[in-house]
């Protein structure tokens, strides 16, 4: 076994409105900040002993799919290193 | 014959449900989820609140909960099962019904109330409605704004299972009167079975005359 660390980001799919984001970009320019655009995100780092990088991803995979993420209004991805 | 208004931690309706209930002589419970659903459980209500704080998404721990797969089984055997305000969120994000309920486009909390449409009258939720009725009843929520797909919008539309549309005093549905953004002004809609509904809007605010009217008395019905 081997440890790992899955990176899980969730964001909302393109298209979908995202009013945190919305007024987020909006305080920034209130700062004097110049910006085109702003897209929120949730990151998850789930520490998984696993015998592959494989077998950690599958892993990660379904706890996004089951619960980190809603596949309604979201897409994530997985990325996985070996712990430090 | 008793329903079962199911209480997570931190769910806050629990007990308006249950007067609202009992005042139409409709038998209720609370239980606490982590009980299970009792035996002679004629109906299930899940209550607004903010079940474990809103972690994650709001409903998403809750839908988790053990007795959510009581709930599912409960349903399947046509069980009536009513989600409202934070019970909605559960109910989607459990599948009991399509789509989520997630930030208002305010992004704001948004408590006040609001005109509904009855969109279909033949379910046990609206059958004291006429299609096309206005009923007026309070919402209470930040995250009530209806996000789904085209693709399943168009199948919730084909399948007759959209219940309620925000609209104005007059029953016009306008982009004016969505309070939240919500995917074509729908308010609550029907599960896979009619006999399973969830809603934004809060039905057992508005069923006690001294306490917001009662045009939201004949949702709560569904359960007679």
């Amino acid at each position: 076994m081997t440890a790992y660390t899955a990176t899980v980001t969730v964001r909302l799919k393109r298209g979908v409105l995202d009013p945190e984001a919305e007024t987020t970009k909006r305080a920034l320019e209130r700062l004097g900040f110049e910006l085109q655009g702003l897209r929120s995100a949730d990151h998850f780092e789930v520490d998984v002993d696993a015998d592959s990088a494989a077998d950690a991803e599958e892993r990660a995979d379904e706890m996004a799919q089951r619960l980190l993420a809603n596949p309604t209004i979201h897409d994530y991805d997985v990325v996985v290193e070996e712990a430090e | 014959m008793t329903v079962s208004v199911v209480q997570f931690g931190g769910s806050n309706c629990d007990r308006d449900a249950v007067s609202a209930l009992s005042h139409l002589g409709i038998d209720a419970e609370r239980v606490w989820h982590e009980d299970g659903l009792p035996e002679d459980t004629t109906g299930v209500m899940l209550p607004g609140g903010f079940s474990y704080g809103d972690y994650l998404r709001a409903g998403a721990m809750a839908a988790q909960s053990p007795i959510m797969s009581d709930v599912y089984e409960a349903a399947e055997r046509g069980v009536p099962v009513l989600g409202v305000c934070n019970g909605a969120q559960v109910g989607c994000e459990s599948g009991l019904t399509d789509g989520a309920f997630t930030t208002n486009e305010s992004a704001r909390f948004q408590c006040e109330n609001v005109f509904l449409r009855v969109e279909n009258a033949d379910t046990p939720w609206t059958a004291a409605y006429d299609d096309g009725e206005v009923i007026e009843v309070p919402i209470a929520h930040g995250e009530g704004r209806f996000e789904i797909s085209g693709e399943r919008y168009e199948a919730l539309e084909a399948g007759e299972k959209v219940l309620f549309r925000y609209c104005d005093a007059d029953g016009n549905v306008t982009d004016a009167a969505n309070p939240n953004g919500s995917t074509g002004n729908v308010a609550g809609i029907l599960g896979e079975r009619a006999s399973v509904a969830v809603l934004m809007p809060h039905p057992e605010r508005a069923t006690l005359d001294d306490v917001g009217g009662t045009d939201g008395a004949g949702i709560l019905r569904g359960f007679d």
